[in-house]
């Protein structure tokens, strides 16, 4: 078999080499480590060892070439075993890799395993925007010189940010007449003001109220003015339906045997605790375990792809007089039940009085809705974007249910509801998901301490 | 115009500046006779003279010091330490005194001095061969640092340097030295000290870099241009002072920054660039602003898998700036 | 390589010196102006006017007799922060070093910038010092070498206390000078103490000069506290520098009257008795008594001198207390050049 010698890279920084002998002519034979050709270079002068034993083949370089280093120089045939078949043999002392190309390229090689090049483990990497929602300088700069209701824009970024292209894009076609102008609105949503908003804190400064639409208010109407969280649900709610196609299943959960330990259980934990026992954080334990089993649930829609988020963290959706927020229980599949009960209440009451801050609404990976506590028995839940799902738990109402093959009980049966993307899941393991839950709750072991 | 080695023109710049001043002098260990471990002073005492090329004793404080005397007393010495990675024992005579000197006498002295090193990996130098500490010495108010990219750069902030009234740490890349060839105008053409060069025009991702980093980027560019990404590649070449008009400019214009550089990425110049865009670039942003640069590690290894890990390559630019693109 | 100490002064040694009588007066009175100003200098330290004092008092002899042997304004000097006797015989005077002390903007040293005793001054070629002790060395052996490439004669003076002989940069500074043959004379004046740290403890040598053997350069030792003594042995010194026959070290033995500076108590760590017994050989009473007895200076002279000098002084500290302070904005100046 025939081996190819290629010209070494003798000493730092040399790139070429001139051949200014042969030591081996073709038919001569060749010893492992004997010199085969003396080698220039502006740095050295040397000799090229032989990689292998055999006969001197081909000369592919004439005595006075010049040489880069990597090319192939002569062949050494009969090689003995150990040169593997085919195999292009740098001569000793050859760097085994890459010169990675330079701009005006004088001597160009590709890398020779793909594998580390790619490996970006050191590489800072670009954060990923923690949702959606948020609208960076640019963007908002340029939504105000173009009076762009950034509302109105679907965005191409990660998470479905509305990115400072899609604005310059959307103004393009605006003023080609593409897309109709909105009914005036002098300020864009959005920004400072729907972050502010969802903290529920007080109305942020400067904004200047926006004008009568026109279409609106004929003479017996009464037109109430939006808030500032008004328009910050507005365009999250519009952005998200636009964003995530929306698909809804629900399944039917016996909550009887939860509310057996809840009534067992309740006055010891208010006790220990200091909290109320609500059904909240038995089914929030149910949903994070089936998190876990389901780890596409709890994940957000990226153009490289889906993005599993390590983390759990459980948006509560806390209704307000006059609108609602969502705080988030930050890993809490590392929370006991007392300790879900205890940030559930915690998140819930500074909710309520205004005190959330901006850390208490950030980060979510998944939204549970307690609607229950409001009546409805069924509910279809806009997802809260980045995420990959809602789930709503409706009412626990007493019902007849058929157990036991034919016999008829009444048990206490609540709906959980899951709105999903479907860019990221399909029914089945949104099913699934639901099942994992359903059947926690129903499994609860009604003996078991509630810590 | 010629076309020529980055490690030719830093020798033509020496060579050109020591003809048309009899006070620039060269001293550094084996610069004389043997013409420097890379040859970047080849030629230059046959020329010159013994008096005016001088191999010093191996002591690197006395390298400078000796260099800033000699300075002080009117001539223009270009002090050559032999790596940077062994720059440290001068840096006494650099940080407290070179930069000080013009200050601390109220404008009565100064030190005409540049102090040149090579630097950087790719090599196989390992921990002592292949270093990137010049952003300890940006830290300096008093001193100058430039770093070329390409031949022309070399040879035109070596003259700046040379004729700069200040002392100027000048950093060229030894992989750099015969991997870069480029045209070298002819004539008298110097590369202020002090400017950034667009070596790319774009506008959807501003890089900031310098070095040999300045060619990976640019390959890295190439790559992105073909998925519509256009970059806009700034060549540094000066990290102190930076070019804060250029760095501004370019970060409003594209919205989105990446800074890329060799050296360790913490506490760097990459950090100042990225400062800088923070503040005056900020209501133009489209995404955060990123930095790329070697990891946290002490120096860059010998064995390859290792030297790999450490130096950035053009795939794990284009990597980044794709992240960025996509945000 | 010799090592010699020089004959003890006397009227024939200072003939053999080559001084007359008017330049042994001005060699007394560069001592009495030095060691006043000094003096007046702790003064108002102790007065709370003046922030930090550093001494050369039981140093004047020996700078004065090495000053007096150098060119003003064409040979060069890296001094340090003891040099204050240095600085006057080459052309510094008691208002510029009152400046720096009240930190006025006009200091020429360093527009009050630096502490008191960083000498510089351009005009005078006294190469600009900083605090890190023992770079000085460097710098004017690199004065040397730019004289040596011109082709000049001028010489390069440099000093340092016998602690500062421990830095690489000394070590370096000489053995460059000698590999290339500078123009440099080093001088360590040897008082015995790096603030506290005695002699014995900073080297395993008593002699300073026996090093010079090492790197290949005469070493030469001198009672520090005979003018003419130092004023023979640097003349020797420049003498060989400017025939190209390269660097000399010279140290002095002298005293140290004061604590280090003006922030140290030198009752920690040196015996009452030790210092008495210096005082007793004080150099400036010394070198008065010599001159007394071989009728250079007549009764009266040396207190009229003095009396001289308190009045010069007392109108520098006047005009240097009238001089305004430097601007803040000034702060920002002069860190490159235009």
């Amino acid at each position: 078999m025939a081996v190819t010698v290629t010209m070494p890279q003798l000493g730092e920084s040399v790139t070429e080499g001139t051949i200014q002998q042969w030591l081996k002519q073709p038919g001569d034979a060749v010893e492992r480590y004997e010199s085969i050709a003396e080698v220039n270079t502006d740095k050295v002068n040397a000799e090229i060892p032989s990689p292998v034993a055999g006969t001197m083949g081909e000369h592919l370089v004439a005595e006075g070439a010049v040489v880069p280093v990597g090319q192939a120089i002569c062949r050494i045939e009969g090689a003995e075993a150990g040169a593997e078949e085919g195999l292009t043999v740098a001569a000793e002392g050859a760097e085994p890799k890459d010169i990675v190309a330079a701009a005006p390229p004088p001597v160009e090689r590709e890398p020779v395993a793909a594998a580390p090049a790619q490996k970006e483990a050191d590489v800072a990497g670009v954060a990923t925007p923690r949702d959606g929602m948020h609208l960076t300088p640019a963007v908002r700069m340029l939504a105000r010189e173009h009076a762009v209701d950034v509302a109105q824009i679907s965005g191409s970024g990660i998470g479905g940010r509305v990115t400072k292209k899609d604005v310059l894009e959307y103004v393009q076609r605006r003023d080609a007449g593409e897309i109709e102008r909105p009914a005036a609105q002098p300020e864009p949503v959005g920004g400072v003001a729907a972050r502010r908003a969802e903290i529920g804190a007080a109305p942020p400064p400067a904004q200047p109220p926006a004008p009568a639409p026109a279409p609106v208010a004929a003479g017996s109407d009464t037109l109430v003015p939006l808030t500032p969280m008004r328009r910050a649900i507005a365009e999250h709610m519009t952005r998200s339906v636009q964003t995530s196609p929306h698909a809804w299943t629900m399944v039917e959960v016996d909550m009887t045997r939860v509310a057996r330990v809840r009534a067992r259980r309740r006055e010891e934990f208010k006790a220990r605790h200091g909290v109320d026992l609500t059904f909240l954080p038995f089914v929030a334990r149910a949903v994070v375990a089936a998190l876990q089993k389901h780890p596409t649930l709890n994940a957000t829609w990226s153009a490289d792809g889906v993005v599993l988020r390590r983390e759990i963290n459980l948006g509560l959706a806390v209704a307000l007089e006059d609108g609602l927020v969502v705080p988030v229980v930050k890993g809490a599949d590392r929370l006991s039940m007392s300790g879900l009960a205890l940030a559930a209440q915690d998140l819930t009451d500074r909710a309520r009085a205004g005190r959330l801050r901006i850390e208490d609404v950030e980060g979510g990976t998944f939204t549970l809705n307690n609607a229950g506590a409001l009546g409805t028995v069924m509910s279809q839940a806009i997802i809260n974007q980045p995420q990959a799902a809602i789930l709503v738990m409706d009412a626990i109402v007493k019902r007849p249910v058929v157990v036991d093959d034919d016999a008829i009980a009444v048990r206490s049966m609540m709906n959980l509801c899951i709105s999903f993307d479907h860019r990221i899941n399909d029914g089945l393991p949104a099913a699934r998901f639901l099942r994992s839950v359903k059947e926690t709750l129903e499994s609860i072991d009604d003996s078991a301490d509630l810590w | 115009m010629a076309t020529m080695t980055y490690i030719e023109a830093i020798r033509s710049a020496m060579r050109d500046e020591m003809e048309r001043d009899e006070r620039v002098i060269v001293m550094g260990e084996d610069v004389g006779v043997k013409g420097g471990v890379f040859k970047a002073t080849e030629g230059l005492q046959k020329e010159f003279g013994e008096m005016r090329v001088i191999d010093t004793p191996l002591a690197e404080s006395a390298i400078v010091g000796v260099a800033i005397g000699a300075a002080i007393n009117g001539l223009l010495p270009i002090a050559e330490i032999q790596f940077q990675d062994f720059i440290m024992p001068a840096v006494d005579q650099i940080v407290s005194e070179a930069a000080k000197i013009r200050y601390r006498s109220n404008n009565d002295f100064h030190v005409p001095m540049v102090v040149r090193a090579p630097f950087g990996g790719g090599v196989h130098g390992a921990l002592y061969h292949s270093q990137s500490n010049e952003a300890m010495f940006c830290h300096v108010p008093g001193l100058k640092v430039v770093v070329p990219s390409t031949p022309a750069d070399a040879k035109g902030l070596l003259r700046a340097a040379i004729r700069d009234p200040d002392p100027v740490l000048y950093f060229e890349h030894k992989r750099a030295y015969r991997l870069i060839k480029g045209e070298v105008p002819e004539g008298d053409e110097v590369t202020p000290i002090g400017t950034a060069r667009v070596a790319r025009e774009g506008a959807d991702i501003a890089v900031f870099t310098y070095g040999l980093m300045t060619h990976f980027c640019l390959d890295a560019a190439d790559k992105l241009a073909g998925d519509g990404f256009e970059c806009e590649v700034v060549d540094l070449r000066t990290l102190r002072p930076l070019d804060r008009e250029q760095i501004v400019a370019s970060g409003r214009k594209c919205g989105k920054v990446l800074v890329v550089q060799e050296a360790n990425l913490a506490v760097s110049v990459a950090s100042e660039v990225a400062a800088i865009v923070a503040e005056e670039c900020f209501e133009y942003l489209d995404a955060p602003v990123m930095r790329l640069g070697g990891p946290e590690i002490p120096g860059v290894p010998f064995s390859p898998p290792l030297e790999e890990f450490y130096m950035l390559t053009p795939a794990k630019i284009e990597t980044a700036l794709r992240k960025l693109a996509a945000y | 390589m010799e090592r010699k100490k020089v004959a003890v002064a006397t009227p024939e040694a200072a003939k053999e010196a080559g001084l007359d009588n008017d330049q042994l007066r001005t060699m007394f009175m560069h001592m009495v102006r030095a060691r006043v100003l000094d003096e007046r200098m702790w003064v108002l330290n102790r007065q709370g006017r003046a922030p930090f004092v550093i001494s050369c008092q039981g140093h004047e002899a020996a700078q004065v007799g090495m000053a007096m042997a150098l060119r003003p304004g064409y040979d060069w000097l890296a001094p340090y922060y003891r040099d204050l006797a240095v600085t006057l015989v080459i052309g510094m005077t008691p208002k510029d070093h009152l400046l720096a002390t009240m930190a006025r903007a006009d200091d020429p040293n360093s527009g009050a910038r630096q502490m008191p005793a960083h000498y510089g001054c351009r005009r005078l070629n006294i190469i600009t010092g900083g605090s890190p002790v023992a770079t000085q060395v460097l710098h004017a052996a690199g004065a040397a070498l730019a004289a040596k490439v011109r082709g000049e004669d001028a010489v390069a003076f440099t000093s340092l206390g016998e602690g500062s002989t421990s830095e690489g940069d000394f070590h370096e500074g000489l053995n460059f000078a000698a590999v290339h043959h500078l123009p440099l004379i080093c001088v360590v004046e040897n008082n015995g103490f790096a603030i506290s740290v005695p002699w014995n403890k900073q080297m395993p040598l008593k002699d300073v000069a026996e090093r010079a053997h090492g790197y290949g350069m005469p070493g030469v030792i001198v009672d520090g506290g005979d003018p003419v003594a130092c004023y023979a042995a640097m003349k020797q010194a420049v003498e060989r520098g400017r025939r190209g026959e390269g660097p000399t070290l010279i140290e002095a033995k002298v005293a140290r009257l004061t604590p280090h500076s003006s922030d140290d108590d030198d009752r920690i760590y040196k015996p009452r008795e030790e210092l008495a017994e210096e005082k007793k050989h004080d150099c400036v009473l010394r070198f008065r008594t010599t001159l007394e007895e071989s009728g250079v200076l007549a009764p009266g002279d040396a207190e009229e001198m003095r009396a001289e000098v308190m009045r010069e002084i007392d109108k520098a500290l006047q005009e240097a207390e009238a001089a305004p302070l430097p601007s803040p904005e000034s702060a920002m100046l002069h860190v490159y050049g235009e």
